[in-house]
């Protein structure tokens, strides 16, 4: 089974990243560029057939390595 | 002899640059990232340094600023057009050069002297030049030089490898190769010679008080071969 | 919403001090005052424990140019150029994040030493992590060191030199103390110090976030149900805009319409705000609404208290504003007229044309509490005999090839190769040496610099160990041929309410202050971190020292790597053969009481000064001070740069020859010198009455100890370079 998963920086971090691509639009000329966050994005292959148990595992390895809980969230959006 | 430097938000070996230029008899302008205009020069150079904070890919926002068209202009007509470190990282990104630097193999910052052997000495950068293995200093965090098979079938058919990794005797193997680079690749020219993006910086070995000196021997060879 | 004691409690101030709040203020204070109020009296802004204590440091000097009290020191450096240094800690935050903790620290003093108008050319860092053993230290470790690199690399300052070490007393509470060099014209300094009424103040730099919001008071969730969304959030560091406004305050210190700057660091635009109105003796006034935020919705308290990252606050001369402006639009960063000096001599803030605080700036600085905490002394321990028996089954190349790997001792490269030490082009001596050097550019002058801290000394006995580490700063900086000027320090300590903890600051600070007074080697900045302690185990007092010295032609500077075989090796400073606290005594017998090498004063100071003569004279080759390890760690280290090797002399020594080898008496350094020079020294050396031993001469490559020991150059390196990078790499 084929997890999908993002990791963003939490809301309120300051995404340095995401401020300067969003200056650097701006200047090419994209002006209603209101923000722009940036984040990971992970495809887990885990071998396990059930989609519930599959997402566990996903949601655990996001909370104990793939996301850094102090200052980012993470979200499953997929699996197949 | 002109120069100009280009100084993007974020560059910070613009300065170590023109010192190192004004120091071999270039007189040097530096230019803003803003302006649209080059001065007359006879080699444009791509300091190092972050530009736009090495955010999304290092190059990528500098290679779509304002004076880049002017520069691209001025390359394609054959001007000598320089890029060190996070200059070369905008060459690939504005496609002067083929490749993507991607992030050093063992995923670290490395600042440290390393040998790089010349690999083709006929055109203005490195024709004369009295050393054919240069010690010279790195310090970059994307420096593993990748590209696909067609394009490094392109490169290596138009003898565009302009400097590869290599041990203090000249060996180029893979013990000698900081950050991954296929081919222990450590700088490039386009097709014609007139790019060239590297690596290592010359600018840090000016004097023998710095890491060493054999970044005069590259760029007293330069004006020389421009004269 | 109301405030009463347990909502000051839970913002971290007492019960009497509360009171006092709302004596000085002849009312109940509300939110955002409260917030203020436990901002600016907190332990790292109102230093209510140390204050008393650090008075007694000397600050001033014939070369001090401004002490304590303003964002960094300035020392003259001759030609009109100053070095303007600070050292910080940023512990806390690193021990939770050790990327952004590290980062945003380094960040913070770099601004620190820029807003006095002065470019950084060199940084320096001393880092403890807790034992190696430990499971969270390699990757704090790491956290650490690309946290520290990432940022400093970006902005294109080179880190020149620093410290590592490794003791469980850190398992909990690791130390990130960073340090920062900036050059600056003498009379182009700028100060926090407010002037004149009607002055706009200006906030330039990044916009405010909810970025490290004091936690005690957020955690309770009186402010808002959606309590978890509004966590304190740990500062993230944007090495980019700081680099941007870097250059553009530079760029407007060009010209003359600064009167005052400061940048916002801890306690963000409480702090800077009422700095700069107190130093002035003056009122400001605030409109809220002008500061630039990057989330919708913040208050007065959030606005007042936020720790966000690359921000500046400065007070400009009237029409200046305009040009101002364009310098900072030009560098793409955020500039706003928030508000203007006043006569008031109060912080007055107005948020949607309500004034939502008023306080006079005297109750906040002046009338802050100040403890006189009651501290213990500490004995000095009773020395341990060593006798023939202790040493009996020992080997020398067993002993030294131990301590070469130690992780304390070894090699660190695997540590400064991730930091950028050659840009800027003028660094001439980088980390792993006594001192990391860089050239004032486009001179002859160079200046040096050095951390140094000595825990394990520290805690055997405050006060000598105190006097120790300034010592050994000076030594560092002597031994590559710069003359000491002055020093900043980093006191990193445990809970200050705790007698002991108390007592090791105290006496710390106490030796610390007797030795930078005697080798007139002044305090010009600092920062003191408390409460580095989890589940009531404190750190080991680990006072950090920053030197600065200055080398008048940089071509006369001194290494330590071995020259010329054949030349003469010299011990400078007399060899008692004190192993108690050594490393010897700890790591190889494990022995690990008794006190600390003793400190001589006297003898630090003529040792020193007479070796900086003979570097004057050109009569000194190579030189390496003796710290951890004794003479035979510092000879090796000196070996393994040059690739050379020593053969040592039949010592005529009173003591066994592993005291002699590997104590570690203080006031001591390596030297090496011409045969043809020796008869010239030692009558100097005779003439200012310092001891020394002929202790051999140099080789091609071994190293030969005695008869039956030989040890090859090639396995030594490899001892001292392959811990860490097997540590951090496996």
């Amino acid at each position: 089974m084929k997890i999908s998963a993002i990791v963003t920086l939490k809301k309120d971090v300051l995404d340095p990243q995401g401020k300067v691509v969003q200056q650097a639009l701006k200047g090419m000329g994209f002006d209603n560029v209101k923000e722009i966050r940036q984040g990971k994005y992970f495809e887990i292959d885990v071998d396990e057939n059930d989609k519930k148990k599959a997402e566990k595992k996903a949601e655990e390895m996001c909370k104990k390595l793939l996301a850094n809980l102090v200052i980012e969230d993470f979200k499953i959006i997929g699996s197949q | 002899m002109n120069s100009s430097v280009i100084i993007f938000p974020g560059s910070n070996c613009d300065r170590d640059m023109a010192v190192a230029l004004k120091k071999f008899g270039f007189k040097n302008k530096m230019v803003w990232h803003n302006d649209t205009e080059l001065p007359k020069s006879d080699l444009v150079v791509l300091p190092g340094g972050f530009s736009y904070g090495d955010y999304l890919r290092c190059g990528s926002m500098a290679s779509k600023s304002k004076i880049i068209d002017s520069v691209i202009k001025f390359a394609k007509s054959g001007g000598l057009l320089l890029g060190i470190c996070n200059g070369f990282q905008i060459l690939t990104e504005t496609e002067l050069l083929p490749g993507v630097l991607l992030k050093n193999k063992y995923s670290k910052f490395i600042c440290k002297n390393v040998f790089v052997k010349i690999n083709n000495s006929e055109n203005k950068y490195f024709k004369n030049i009295k050393k054919n293995i240069l010690e010279l200093h790195i310090a970059h965090n994307e420096g593993n030089f990748f590209c696909s098979n067609d394009q490094m079938k392109e490169i290596n058919d138009n003898n565009q490898i302009a400097v590869h990794y290599c041990s203090q005797n000249g060996e180029i193997e893979d013990s000698f190769n900081p950050n991954g680079a296929i081919k222990n690749i450590a700088g490039l020219f386009n097709k014609e010679k007139n790019i060239l993006g590297m690596m290592p910086h010359p600018e840090r070995m000016i004097d023998n008080y710095l890491s060493g000196e054999d970044g005069s021997i590259f760029f007293q060879n330069l004006i020389n071969n421009l004269k | 919403m109301e405030v009463n004691e347990n909502i000051a409690l839970e913002h971290g101030l007492n019960k009497p001090e509360y009171k006092k709040i709302c004596e000085l203020l002849k009312r109940t204070p509300n939110i955002t005052e409260l917030g203020i109020f436990s901002a600016m009296w907190n332990e790292h802004c109102s230093y209510k424990s140390s204050r008393l204590h650090l008075k007694n440091l000397p600050t001033k000097g014939k070369k001090v140019i401004q002490g304590p009290g303003e964002n960094a020191g300035v020392i003259d450096i001759g030609d009109d150029d100053a070095i303007v240094f600070k050292i910080e800690s940023h512990n806390h935050p690193s021990f939770i994040e050790p990327y952004q903790g590290a980062a945003t620290g380094v960040g913070g003093i770099m601004r620190d030493v820029f807003t006095m108008g002065a470019r950084p050319i060199a940084n320096l860092n001393s880092i403890h992590f807790g034992s190696p053993q430990h499971k969270k230290t390699k990757n704090l470790l790491r956290g650490v060191v690309q946290g520290i690199g990432g940022y400093g690399n970006c902005i294109g300052v080179p880190t020149i030199g620093g410290q590592t070490s490794f003791d469980e007393s850190y398992n909990g509470n690791i130390l990130v103390n960073a340090m920062t060099l900036g050059l600056v014209k003498k009379n182009k300094i700028f100060y926090s110090k407010a002037a004149g009424v009607n002055k706009p103040v200006i906030y330039v730099g990044s916009k405010t976030g909810r970025d490290g919001i004091h936690g005690a008071s957020m955690a309770s969730a009186v402010f808002d149900e959606k309590i978890e969304e509004k966590k304190p959030t740990v500062q993230v560091g944007d090495p980019f805009t700081e680099k941007l406004l870097l250059e553009a305050c530079l760029e407007l210190m060009e010209g003359d319409s600064i009167i005052s700057i400061q940048d916002m660091g801890a306690a963000g635009l409480t702090s800077s705000s009422i700095e700069m109105a107190s130093k002035g003796k003056l009122g400001i006034e605030l409109n809220l609404n002008k500061v630039p935020c990057r989330e919708s919705n913040m208050t007065p308290y959030e606005i007042m208290l936020s720790e966000s990252q690359e921000r500046m606050l400065i007070v400009l001369e009237n029409g200046k504003e305009k040009d101002a402006k364009k310098i900072f639009d030009k560098w793409n960063l955020d500039f706003s007229i928030i508000g203007k000096t006043t006569n008031s001599k109060k912080i007055e803030l107005f948020y949607d044309d309500k004034k939502v605080a008023e306080i006079p700036v005297d109750t906040l600085v002046e009338n802050s509490p100040m403890y006189d905490r009651k501290w213990k002394k500490t004995k000095l321990p009773k020395k341990n005999k060593f006798s023939k028996e202790n040493f009996k089954n020992l080997k020398i190349g067993n002993v030294l090839t131990k301590l070469l790997s130690n992780p304390n001792i070894c090699n660190k490269e695997w540590i400064w190769e991730q930091y950028d030490h050659t840009v800027m082009g003028d660094t001439i001596q980088k980390p792993g040496s006594d001192s990391g050097i860089v050239r004032v550019h486009g001179t002859d002058k160079a200046v040096a610099a050095t951390v140094d801290s000595s825990a394990v000394y520290c805690f055997a006995h405050p006060l000598t160990g105190g006097k120790q580490v300034v010592c050994e700063s000076w030594r560092n900086l002597i031994s590559v041929g710069a003359e000491p000027i002055a020093i900043t320090n980093c006191l990193n300590f445990g809970n200050p309410e705790k007698d002991t903890n108390m007592g090791e600051f105290v006496e710390c600070v106490q030796g610390i202050g007797e030795a930078s007074k005697y080798l007139n080697f002044p305090v010009v900045s600092g920062n003191v971190s408390f409460y580095n302690e989890t589940k009531d185990k404190g750190i080991k007092p680990t006072p950090a020292i920053g030197g600065v010295g200055l080398i008048k032609n940089f071509k006369n500077m001194i290494t330590m790597d071995f020259k010329k075989v054949d030349n003469i090796v010299l011990v400078i400073g007399k060899t008692e053969g004190s192993l108690d606290q050594s490393v010897f005594a700890r790591e190889i017998l494990n022995i690990k009481n008794g006190p600390p090498p003793e400190i001589n004063l006297f003898n630090e100071k003529n040792n020193g000064e007479t070796v900086l003569n003979l570097i004057k004279k050109k009569l000194i080759m190579s030189a390496h001070d003796i710290s951890l390890g004794g003479i035979m760690v510092a000879i090796a280290k000196m070996c393994i740069k040059a690739k050379k090797g020593i053969k040592l002399k039949k010592t005529n020594q009173l003591i066994n020859q592993f005291q002699y080898l590997f104590s570690e008496d203080q006031g001591r350094y390596i030297v090496e010198i011409e045969k043809d020079k020796f008869q010239e020294v030692k009558e100097m050396l005779n003439k200012s009455s310092v001891h020394y031993d002929e202790l051999g001469h140099i080789l091609d490559k071994d190293i030969i100890i005695d008869d039956k020991t030989k040890l090859s150059i090639d396995d030594l390196v490899k001892s001292n370079y392959t811990w860490l990078k097997g540590y951090m790499d496996k």
